[in-house]
């Protein structure tokens, strides 16, 4: 998008172009094949393990990278979802009627709205972060689940949206399935990406020497709370997204599919693959998905084992699998000449 | 007006039960700096153990012919339950949370909400998920004071609450015990140098706390009739709140905390809106913690670099 803006002549732009292209391509194969070869329930398992990533990457940046600690990220989930849902449901019939009905125009709906609810959920984490991110540590995760609980309480009252029975749209059929292999995945590498660049560029290493230590990076002229907020924010945003494309997962979203617990799910993500790693957020956030489906068989033992496993893991290596490193992938782009996409 | 009149005292009783489960948060929270998210299951427990200690004296028989349980066993039930929540909260504290006291402030934090998550799971397999009616360890006698009912379960409930309350401020002003917490809460170290057993301390502080938040289960329990698995999820959130708003660490301010949410809770239940009674409490821990971090009793303490 931003290529017009750079010298035309620039090679790595036309090589980013391309390999950008390619993977577009290869994605949109991998769904069709995914689609074709894989029976529904893995393909669910695959939808929820994307989703996943999404929230655990965006919540690292808040809570490892950052080092602030948010136990909310459900009610930003929650914004996003009723948001895409919402925008979704009232915009398709013009969009239809502008593009037709079919592919172009749902694909339009499903990304527009999910844009507005991103937007919605990144302004949400701006109104909680503005205040509340003068407070330290403790302070600020029980401000976090304050405003958890009230945006889902809200929800629960907001008769337009269906109440504590849930938001179907307007429709007996419920709302549309958007969601594919294809636009998780899409989503899922647009998501890291942006968190990748954050994280590694001067805004990056400021958000990291404010979690080893706020005072000396204020010191140092850091501005601790704006950077602070706009970590927040982006974090809120990557949250609306996953939440958009749970809730075109299905047929209605709920109140109640946005508690306590699924704030805890995210965090038990990130605690697993180790905070401040985006590849770790990543490999917790799959870990997260098919444990829990592999642990179906053991019905009312797994969230028992579920506990035991995020004290076990506390207690034996707190700092999760990957710690504060990396996966590394220089092989791919040694291999394949210099700096590749993103 | 008597139905103002109905609701702060239906407050007043809500509320002293918040204030009982906050002291064990506001405690903790003094010493380790740590947020005992299990602590709202440890209030389920208790109320569990005293429904399952009552039962055991055999409440039912009492009830079905009409005779009412003798008080004597209704304050067995009592002391029998906080001390099950006391041993469950020690036990606690040496397996989950003494190998990573030394361990960034994060890390006890997850671990707390773990143990929270096993006992409510662990709840629900052991309990079952549905709801149980708890067993009349008091039987219901209803007095109309000018218009507001009064139930000699809501004063039992606030007299229960107050000795404990008293109780606790004279075990933790007068005692070698409370002495030492008190000095744990300002300097760990300075305290250890001195001599103080810290261990003990911190495992005397989890009794206390814990059977305080188990007397808080069953006057729940005589309240509200029913208890389930999950009741200490939103409870305790409500009683941390509590902490907060009168300033965690603070042992008076746990108190006066528990009884302005329960009022809060009653009046707009009663005045706005039943579906709104939830949200106050978040409302109210929000605006406290921006306009005054510190709760309302609470000291300011300034930051060293």
């Amino acid at each position: 998008m931003s290529v017009a803006a750079r010298p035309v002549g620039n090679p790595r732009w036309g090589l980013r172009a391309g390999v950008a292209a390619l993977t577009l391509a290869a994605l949109y194969a991998a769904g069709l094949g995914v689609q074709a070869g894989l029976i529904e329930y893995v393909q669910r398992i695959m939808l929820i393990a994307g989703i996943n990533v999404i929230l655990a990457v965006g919540l690292n940046l808040i809570n490892g990278t950052t080092g602030q600690f948010s136990i909310g990220h459900a009610g930003f989930m929650a914004v996003g979802a009723y948001t895409t849902a919402f925008v979704g449901v009232k915009l398709a019939p013009h969009l239809a009627s502008l593009f037709g009905a079919g592919m172009v125009a749902d694909a339009v709906t499903f990304n527009l709205a999910l844009l507005v609810g991103a937007a919605l959920a990144g302004l949400a984490g701006l109104v909680v972060g503005l205040p509340s991110l003068r407070l330290k540590g403790d302070y600020l995760a029980i401000v976090t689940l304050g405003f958890g609980e009230i945006i889902r309480i809200v929800f629960n009252n907001a008769q337009f949206l269906g109440g504590a029975t849930g938001y179907n749209g307007d429709s007996a059929a419920g709302l549309p399935t958007y969601t594919s292999f294809f636009w998780v995945f899409f989503w899922v590498i647009v998501v890291i990406a942006l968190i990748r660049n954050v994280t590694f560029s001067q805004t990056g290493r400021s958000l990291v020497a404010i979690r080893e230590d706020e005072i000396a990076a204020e010191a140092m002229a850091t501005p601790t709370t704006r950077l602070k907020v706009l970590a927040f924010t982006l974090s809120a945003a990557t949250a609306g997204i996953a939440g958009g494309l749970f809730a075109h997962m299905q047929a209605g979203i709920r109140p109640e599919d946005f508690k306590f617990d699924k704030s805890i799910d995210m965090i038990v993500m990130i605690i697993v693959g180790g905070l401040g790693s985006i590849s770790g957020a990543a490999l917790g956030g799959i870990f997260v998905a098919v444990s829990l489906e592999l642990m179906r068989d053991l019905q009312q033992y797994r969230l028992v084992l579920y506990a035991l496993l995020l004290i076990v893991i506390m207690l034996v290596r707190p700092e999760g699998i990957l710690g504060q490193r990396e996966l590394d992938f220089g092989w791919l782009t040694r291999r394949f000449g210099r700096k590749g996409g993103a | 007006m008597s139905e103002f009149f109905q609701q702060i005292i239906n407050g007043l009783s809500l509320g002293s039960i918040y204030a009982l489960i906050a002291l064990g948060y506001t405690m903790v929270y003094g010493i380790l700096k740590l947020i005992n998210f299990a602590h709202g299951e440890v209030f389920m427990v208790g109320a569990y153990g005293g429904y399952f200690i009552a039962t055991a004296l055999g409440v039912d028989g009492y009830e079905a012919s009409g005779a009412g349980f003798p008080l004597l066993l209704a304050l067995v039930v009592l002391v029998a339950a906080m001390a099950l929540s006391a041993l469950l909260g020690v036990t606690i504290e040496a397996l989950a949370y003494r190998p990573v006291r030394s361990a960034p402030r994060l890390t006890p934090l997850i671990t707390a909400i773990g143990v929270s998550l096993f006992l409510q799971n662990a709840a629900m397999l052991l309990f079952t998920p549905n709801p149980r009616r708890y067993p009349a360890i008091l039987r219901e006698l209803r007095f109309e004071v000018g218009g507001v009912i009064v139930t000699n379960i809501k004063l039992a409930i606030f007299l229960v609450a107050i000795c404990l309350m008293v109780g606790l401020q004279q075990f933790v002003q007068r005692t070698w015990t409370g002495r030492a917490m008190r000095a744990l809460s300002l300097n760990m170290d300075a305290a250890r140098l001195m001599g103080i057993d810290v261990n003990r301390t911190i495992r005397a502080t989890f009794a206390v706390g814990s059977a305080l938040a188990a007397a808080g289960g069953i006057l729940f329990g005589l309240d509200q009739i029913t208890i389930n698995p999950l009741m200490g999820v939103l409870t305790g959130m409500k009683a941390f709140v509590a902490a907060v708003l009168g300033g965690i660490g603070n042992i008076p301010g746990a108190v006066v905390g528990g009884l302005l949410i329960g009022l809060a809770e009653q009046l707009t239940a009663g005045y706005l809106s039943p579906d709104y009674r939830d949200a106050i409490t978040f409302v109210i821990l929000v605006v406290i913690l921006v306009a005054k971090p510190e709760g309302l009793l609470g000291v300011v303490r300034q930051e060293k670099v």
